[in-house]
C-alpha cells in the first residue's frame, strides 16, 4: 500500500512538474532569440515582444522551480532504500545540477528581470542566454541521473550499494545522449508551439498584427527543424531502448511473441494482457515495427513472453512485463500527435512562404488549439519511459517494490499526497489564469508599464 | 583530512551560506507587511530582495543534493524521518516561492493581501521547520539499527528542536530588519530600524537560552564554545547597532550571528550526522553514512571548479543591485550603499509615496488586510 502510494505521489508530482519544465526551457531559448534580434536590429518591437513573452516565461518559471523542490525531497522522503542504494551514483549528477545549473539559472534570471535599466544592453542580453543555458544544463544533469536508472553504467556494487567508478560513462550513456536530445527538442517544440499559439490568437483577432507576425515567424523557425529532427531522434531513442530495455518497447507495441519480420499495430482493440494476447481488432502495417525497432527491413523483435521467460531465469520469479496498455497508448499519443505537429509545421511553412500566414483563419484557429498537443506528448513520453521500466526502479538492479521508505506509513503518504494535490491544483489554477490573462491583455498595457519603469529608472524599478 | 570530513564541512558551508543569504529573505518576508504600511512601501520591501532570493534559495537545494551525493545514508534517513515536517516545509517553500512573482500580477487588494500572507507565513515556517529538523539531528531521534526512523511526527517536536527553530526565526527576523535598514530609505528604513531594535532585544535573550540549552544537549559543561561566544557577541552587536546609523555593520553583525548559529549546530554534530536516541550504536556518522572514495573525489573536483564561479557571479549580482531601493524616483540615484558608512539621510523627498500615512489613509487598493 505505502509502496503504491509512494509511486502515485512520484508519478503525480513529476508529471505535474514536467508540464512546466519544457515551457521554461523552450521559452527561455525563444525569449533569448527575441532579445538577440532586438540587440542586433535595434527594432523596439523586438524589445516589446521580448518583454511580453518574458512575462509569460516568468509566470511559468515560478511554478516549475517550486515543484522541482518537491522532486528533490521526494527521493529521500519516499524512497529511502533507493536513496541509500544509489546515492553514490545518482546523487552526484543532482549535486552537479544544483551547482552548475540552478545557481546559473536563478541568479541570472534575477539579473535579467531586475537588470533592464541597470545593465549595459550587451551584458543584459548575456544574462538571458545564461538563463537559457542554465535550463538546458539542468535538464542535462537530471537526464544523466534518470538514464542511469534506465541503463546503469559506470558503477560497481560495494557492500550491496551502487557506487560510481567511472563518471565519464554517465555522460556517454547512449540512453542519456539520445534521451537528452529528445527532451531538449521536445522542450523547443513546446516553447515554439506556445509562442505560435499566442501569436496566432492575436493574428486571428487582428491585433498587433505586425508584432505577432514576427513572433510567429520566430516560433516557426525553431519549430520546423525541431519537429523534423525530433521524429528521427525519437525513433533512434526507441532503438536504443529496445537494445537495453527490450520489454519497454515490446510492451509499447503489445508484442507478446517474438516476430521476424514484425508488423506495426497502427491501432488495436484488446490484446493488452496475457489472458487476451490477441487483439479483437487491429490495423497492421507490415514490416514497420522491424524498421522502427531495429532499423532493418525484417529485423527480429523479442516478444514479451520470451522476455519474461529470460528474466525469470536471470532474476528469479516475478512479473517482468510493464503495463502494456499504458505503454501502447503513450507511444501512440506521442507518435501520432508528433506527426500532426509536423504537418502543422509544414503547413505553416508553406503559408509563410506564400506570405499568407496572418490571413489563413483556419490555420490560425488550429494553431491556437495545437498548444495542447505538446503537453500531451511530453506526459506520454515520460509515462512510456518510466512505466516501461517497471518492475524495476533501477533496471536490472533494484525493484520498485523494494525501494520505498520502510517505516513511512500509508497515512503519512496519504496526508502528503492529498496536501500536494490541493496545492498543485491551486497553483495550476493561478498559473493558468495568469498565463491566459497576460497572454491576452495586449501590448498597450505592457508598453505603459515599460514607460512607467523607464521614468523611474533613476531608482531600481519595482519589478515585483 | 579525510574526504568524508571535507564533505561534511562543505555541506555545513552550504547550510551556513543558505541561512546567511536566504535568512534575510525570510526576515524581509516576515516583516514586509509590518514595516510597509502602504502597498508601495510593501513593494519596496519585497523588491529589496527581488533580484536575489531565488539564487539564495539554491543554497538549500545544493545543500540537500550534496547530502544525497556525499552521504546517501544521511539524506535517506533524515528526509524519511522528517517526513511530514518536510511536506509542510515544501508547501511553505512553494507558497512563498510563487508569491514573489504572483503578488504584483493583479491590482486587486485581496489578491495582493493573500500573497502577502503566503509570503509572511511561508517565511516564518521555513526557518522554524528547518530549525526543528537541524535541532533534532543533534538532540537525537529514535533511529533503529537499520538507520530507519521509528518515531512519528509528534516525536519530531522535541523541546530543543523547537527552541532551535524559534532561535533561527528570531535571527532571521533580526537579519531581515538589518537588511531592510541597509536597503531602503526614509520612513521604511526608520520602521525597519525600529523593528530591529525590538527584535534585537528578544533575539539576544532567545539566542542566550538556546546557547545554554545546546551546551546541555552536547554535554559541554558550563564553558561556551568559541563559536557560541562569537555568536552571542554578534547578536548583541546587531541588536545594538540597529540604534545607530551604521546599517552596514548591523547587517554584517546579524549575518555573523546567523552563521555562528548554523556553524555551531554542525560543529556540535561532528563526527555524527544524526544522533540516535535509541542507542549510540545506531548513530549515523560521517563514516557510516558516506559514499565511497571515487564519487567523493569526483564531487570534490566539481566543487573546486564550480563553487568559486558561483560565488563570483552571485557576488557580482549583489554588486549590480547594491543601491538602496525606493519608491521615489527623485532622491535615490546618488546613494550607493557602503558597508558601515552612515548613509546620508534622505527622509524628506523619499517619503514621496506616502509611506508615512497610517493604514487608514493608505488609499484604496493598497491592501491593508495583511498588516499584523
Amino acid at each position: 500500500m505505502a509502496n503504491d502510494l509512494a509511486r502515485w505521489q512520484f508519478a503525480t508530482t513529476s508529471i505535474y512538474h514536467f508540464l512546466f519544465v519544457p515551457v521554461t526551457i523552450g521559452l527561455a531559448f525563444l525569449v533569448a532569440i527575441l532579445q538577440t534580434a532586438w540587440y542586433r536590429t535595434d527594432n523596439p518591437d523586438y524589445k516589446r515582444m521580448t518583454r511580453f513573452f518574458g512575462t509569460l516565461l516568468l509566470i511559468n518559471v515560478a511554478v516549475g522551480v517550486v515543484t522541482g523542490l518537491v522532486q528533490e525531497f521526494e527521493f529521500g522522503m519516499n524512497w529511502s532504500v533507493y536513496s541509500r542504494y544509489v546515492g553514490g551514483v545518482f546523487g552526484a549528477p543532482l549535486a552537479m545540477e544544483g551547482l552548475a545549473a540552478f545557481f546559473l539559472e536563478s541568479t541570472f534570471l534575477g539579473l535579467w528581470l531586475f537588470g533592464w535599466d541597470r545593465l549595459p544592453k550587451r551584458v543584459h542580453l548575456a544574462t538571458i542566454w545564461a538563463v537559457s543555458i542554465g535550463t538546458m544544463l539542468s535538464a542535462m544533469f537530471i537526464l544523466i541521473a534518470n538514464s542511469w536508472m534506465q541503463h546503469p553504467v559506470g558503477y560497481k556494487l560495494v557492500h550491496g550499494k551502487a557506487e560510481l567508478n567511472n563518471v565519464w560513462a554517465l555522460f556517454i550513456n547512449p540512453t542519456f545522449l539520445w534521451g537528452y536530445a529528445h527532451v531538449i527538442l521536445a522542450s523547443l517544440i513546446t516553447g515554439a508551439l506556445v509562442m505560435l499559439a499566442v501569436s496566432a490568437w492575436y493574428l486571428r483577432n487582428q491585433r498587433h498584427v505586425e508584432s505577432f507576425q514576427r513572433t510567429a515567424k520566430v516560433a516557426l523557425v525553431v519549430l520546423i527543424p525541431a519537429i523534423v529532427i525530433q521524429l528521427s531522434v525519437g525513433n533512434k531513442l526507441g532503438q536504443v531502448e529496445s537494445k537495453y530495455q527490450p520489454a519497454k518497447i515490446a510492451a509499447a507495441e503489445a508484442q507478446w511473441n517474438s516476430c521476424k519480420p514484425c508488423s506495426f499495430s497502427a491501432l488495436q482493440v484488446g490484446g493488452f494482457n496475457p489472458q487476451h494476447e490477441n487483439p479483437t481488432k487491429v490495423i497492421p502495417i507490415p514490416h514497420l515495427l522491424s524498421v522502427l525497432a531495429t532499423g532493418t527491413w525484417s529485423g527480429p523483435v523479442t516478444g514479451l513472453n520470451q522476455l519474461q521467460a529470460q528474466y525469470r531465469k536471470k532474476y528469479g520469479p516475478g512479473n517482468y512485463i510493464p503495463n502494456v496498455e499504458i505503454q501502447y497508448w503513450s507511444m501512440r499519443v506521442m507518435a501520432y500527435l508528433g506527426s500532426l505537429v509536423l504537418l502543422l509545421a509544414l503547413w505553416a511553412g508553406w503559408l509563410l512562404y506564400r506570405r499568407k500566414l496572418a490571413r489563413s483563419r483556419v490555420f490560425l484557429a488550429v494553431a491556437v488549439w495545437a498548444v495542447i498537443t505538446p503537453f500531451l506528448m511530453n506526459t506520454a513520453g515520460w509515462l512510456l519511459t518510466e512505466s516501461g521500466r517497471q518492475p524495476w526502479i533501477v533496471q536490472g538492479l533494484q525493484k520498485t517494490v523494494h525501494a520505498n521508505s520502510p517505516l513511512v506509513t500509508a497515512t503519512d503518504i496519504w496526508i502528503s499526497l492529498i496536501g500536494l494535490i490541493v496545492v498543485y491544483m491551486v497553483l495550476a489554477a493561478v498559473d493558468l489564469g495568469l498565463m491566459l490573462r497576460y497572454s491576452r491583455r495586449g501590448l498597450a498595457q505592457a508598453d505603459a508599464e515599460a514607460a512607467e519603469r523607464s521614468e523611474t529608472s533613476a531608482a531600481p524599478a519595482l519589478t515585483y | 583530512m579525510e574526504l568524508h570530513t571535507i564533505w561534511f564541512i562543505v555541506i555545513a558551508f552550504f547550510w551556513v551560506g543558505f541561512f546567511v543569504l536566504e535568512g534575510f529573505d525570510f526576515g524581509v518576508g516576515m516583516l514586509h507587511a509590518l514595516v510597509g504600511r502602504t502597498e508601495s512601501s510593501r513593494r519596496v520591501a519585497v523588491n529589496t530582495i527581488g533580484p536575489w532570493w531565488d539564487g539564495n534559495e539554491v543554497w538549500l537545494i545544493v545543500a540537500g543534493a550534496a547530502m544525497f551525493a556525499a552521504f546517501p545514508g544521511w539524506y535517506a534517513t533524515m528526509f524519511s524521518a522528517l517526513y511530514l515536517a518536510l511536506v509542510l516545509l515544501l508547501v511553505a517553500l512553494m507558497a512563498r516561492g510563487v508569491s514573489f512573482e504572483y503578488r504584483g500580477k493583479r491590482e486587486s487588494a485581496r489578491w495582493r493581501g493573500a500573497w502577502s500572507w503566503a509570503l509572511t507565513i511561508g517565511s516564518l515556517l521555513i526557518p522554524l521547520l528547518i530549525g526543528v529538523g537541524l535541532g533534532d539531528l543533534l538532540n537525537g531521534l529514535p533511529i533503529n539499527q537499520h538507520h530507519d526512523y521509528t518515531g512519528s511526527f509528534v516525536d519530531l517536536l522535541t523541546g530543543y528542536g523547537l527552541m532551535t527553530g524559534v532561535t533561527l526565526v528570531m535571527l532571521c527576523l533580526l537579519h531581515g530588519a538589518t537588511f531592510l535598514a541597509l536597503r531602503t530609505t526614509g520612513h521604511l528604513r526608520d520602521r525597519a530600524r525600529a523593528a530591529g531594535r525590538r527584535i534585537g532585544v528578544v533575539a539576544v535573550l532567545i539566542n542566550l537560552a538556546w546557547v545554554v540549552w545546546t551546551l546541555v544537549v552536547i554535554g559541554g559543561g558550563t564553558v561556551p564554545q568559541p563559536t557560541q561566544i562569537f555568536g552571542m557577541i554578534a547578536v548583541i552587536f546587531a541588536a545594538a547597532l540597529t540604534n545607530t546609523d551604521h546599517d552596514g555593520w548591523a547587517f554584517f553583525a546579524s549575518a555573523f550571528a546567523i552563521a555562528a548559529a548554523l556553524g555551531q549546530i554542525f560543529i556540535s554534530l561532528y563526527p555524527n550526522v544524526m544522533v540516535s536516541s535509541t542507542s549510540a550504536a545506531n548513530n549515523l556518522t560521517v563514516n557510516n553514512a558516506a559514499s565511497s572514495h571515487y564519487p567523493l573525489v569526483v564531487m570534490t573536483v566539481v566543487a573546486v571548479i564550480l563553487v568559486p564561479v558561483v560565488l563570483a557571479y552571485q557576488g557580482w549580482s549583489f554588486r549590480v543591485f547594491r543601491r538602496r531601493v525606493t519608491a521615489s524616483p527623485a532622491s535615490a540615484d546618488t546613494q550607493p550603499v557602503s558597508l558601515g558608512a552612515a548613509a546620508v539621510a534622505t527622509d524628506a523627498p523619499a517619503a514621496g509615496v506616502s509611506s508615512s500615512a497610517g493604514p487608514t489613509t493608505a488609499g484604496g487598493s493598497s491592501g491593508s488586510s495583511t498588516s499584523g
